[in-house]
């Protein structure tokens, strides 16, 4: 469904030359759920903008579908491919209702029949008619995640790219959205790529696992290798110890990669 | 502990008011504490933060504070005036913030704003100031202090500068640090090194610490015992070893709502929040 090879992203030059993505590669099937996984200034979000055509400055190949994307993309290409951010309070539109938010993907679509595409979308995300008209800051952080995830959903996406979706979030809220997301991704058959710096966000959604640090894929793991903690890089096992809250003894052998 | 608690709280009420009507955002909360560490975990608007500020009564001038206690070593904290208080910021009680760069002057160096936490206590030369200042920042383990001293907070990284915090909450030597989600905003590797030297620093000066975070996992490894809040009220308190033996609701619905890297793919429980618990007289049900 997705393939990515050999992707390098550099920023800026000369002395302030930053090679943010190191050659990474991957590939996603359909109706698989992909993670990428690292702290921050690792480029994991870096390889998501890659993917959604936020950044247009990479260099190596693209593939959706077995079509190569350039780095400009059609109308089309965002008809397959939708993006879900980090920040609920930033990414919504603060003067547009969430009516007008989600009605706006179908105008430039012009995919028509818009009311019953909002009202289908919203139900879908768990939230009542009652939310149709508000403006963003009349919702929870909890619902204007959902609002985000309507708004992905709108165009009938086959790919979902999650930047963090839950970071912003109370751990009661969280359970709550990525129930949601699982149960979209089920019932619709989508492909996921999530983004996360919690290994155990990352393995309670998905299947394959890319740990990335300081721009580079430092291992590619599955779920239950994750699990069994069959692990055969230093990087990944100190991520997986300190994941799992205060040790006085195993902080000590910590390292800096 | 000892005979005397280090500080000790009773019946502590912040209102704001609203056009909407007051919005009660602590009620009624007590405890006591003697030098350990006690963390206090909730989600947002529980109230956890608040209740940290009041302490220190670094509100904004609307809220209405009402205590029936707030004792600090035997001296009640309540009765002491604007000019009293500063004596007891820094010097005795201090705070780490969750954002350096933000709780930090960003025209000065991080050296001259150590500095100036000892001096404004403390009689002493600026010499004398400075050779203290390297020896904390050395003891935050920052490897090169002379170099550090002269950055500005937007020079260092997130990791460092609450480093640098700690450094200038606890040179003038407080008995009592209070630290609001001091490691949220970092990687969780820099996250648990920064609370390792916390802890140490915490430990060989036979301090209190009142650590304030909404990690419940987090808190319970580092903590000896843990106030959950929900909704300005505390909902149990509890040693941290029996975190997962907890029989209240609440604390089930967090815990279990959590994600584990060893747990099923299938979903996650989501909780149900019941508004008995607010009430004063909610009992924590027994398991049998």
């Amino acid at each position: 469904m997705l393939r990515i090879s050999q992707l390098n992203v550099i920023f800026g030059h000369g002395a302030s030359r930053n090679h943010a993505v190191k050659d990474v590669s991957f590939t996603v099937n359909k109706g698989e759920s992909f993670g990428l996984v690292g702290e921050s200034g690792s480029g994991k979000s870096t390889v998501l903008n890659c993917i959604s055509g936020l950044i247009s400055d990479w260099e190596g190949s693209i593939e959706i579908d077995g079509t190569v994307i350039g780095s400009r993309r059609d109308m089309s290409f965002y008809r397959k491919v939708q993006m879900v951010f980090q920040d609920p309070y930033g990414s919504l539109h603060p003067r547009h209702t969430v009516d007008k938010t989600l009605k706006e993907p179908i105008a430039i679509h012009g995919l028509g029949d818009a009311n019953n595409r909002v009202e289908r979308v919203l139900g879908e995300v768990g939230l009542g008619p009652q939310f149709r008209f508000r403006y963003p800051h009349q919702l929870s952080g909890g619902q204007r995640q959902r609002v985000a995830v309507a708004r992905a959903l709108i165009l009938e996406p086959e790919i979902i790219l999650l930047d963090e979706p839950t970071s912003a979030l109370d751990v009661s809220i969280q359970a709550e959205v990525l129930n949601l997301l699982e149960d979209i991704r089920v019932e619709r058959n989508l492909t996921y790529v999530l983004v996360s710096h919690d290994l155990a966000v990352v393995s309670h959604m998905c299947d394959t696992i890319s740990v990335m640090s300081q721009g580079e894929t430092v291992e590619v793991i599955s779920r239950e290798q994750l699990q069994n903690e069959d692990i055969k890089r230093r990087y990944t096992r100190q991520l997986l110890t300190a994941s799992k809250g205060y040790d006085r003894a195993a902080i000590d052998q910590f390292q800096d990669f | 502990m000892n005979q005397e608690p280090l500080l000790h709280i009773n019946d502590l009420n912040v209102t704001f008011p609203s056009p909407r009507g007051a919005v009660h955002a602590v009620q009624n909360v007590s405890f006591s504490m003697g030098k350990e560490k006690i963390g206090i975990v909730g989600e947002s608007g529980s109230g956890k933060s608040v209740t940290g500020r009041a302490i220190l009564r670094l509100l904004p001038p609307y809220a209405q504070v009402n205590a029936g206690a707030v004792t600090f070593k035997g001296q009640d904290l309540l009765s002491f005036t604007e000019k009293e208080m500063r004596r007891i910021r820094g010097m005795q009680i201090s705070m780490v913030m969750q954002d350096p760069k933000y709780s930090m002057n960003p025209v000065r160096t991080v050296g001259a704003q150590i500095c100036e936490a000892y001096t404004i206590h403390r009689k002493v030369s600026r010499k004398e100031a400075r050779a203290k200042t390297m020896k904390m920042l050395e003891a935050v383990r920052i490897r090169n202090p002379e170099q550090v001293y002269r950055l500005y907070p937007q020079e260092v990284s997130g990791g460092m500068g609450q480093r640098i915090m700690i450094a200038m909450m606890l040179i003038p030597e407080p008995s009592l640090l209070i630290a609001d989600e001091p490691t949220s905003a970092l990687d969780v590797t820099v996250q648990l090194q920064v609370l390792a030297i916390m802890d140490d620093l915490v430990t060989q000066r036979g301090m209190g610490l009142i650590f304030i975070s909404h990690d419940l996992e987090l808190v319970s490894s580092f903590c000896d015992r843990i106030i959950i809040m929900y909704g300005g009220r505390i909902m149990e308190t509890l040693d941290a070893c029996d975190l997962h033996n907890s029989t209240h609701p609440y604390t089930r619905g967090l815990l279990n709502c959590l994600p584990r890297i060893k747990g099923e793919k299938g979903r996650l429980q989501t909780l149900v929040r019941d508004a008995s618990w607010l009430e004063s007289d909610f009992s924590i049900p027994k398991v049998g």
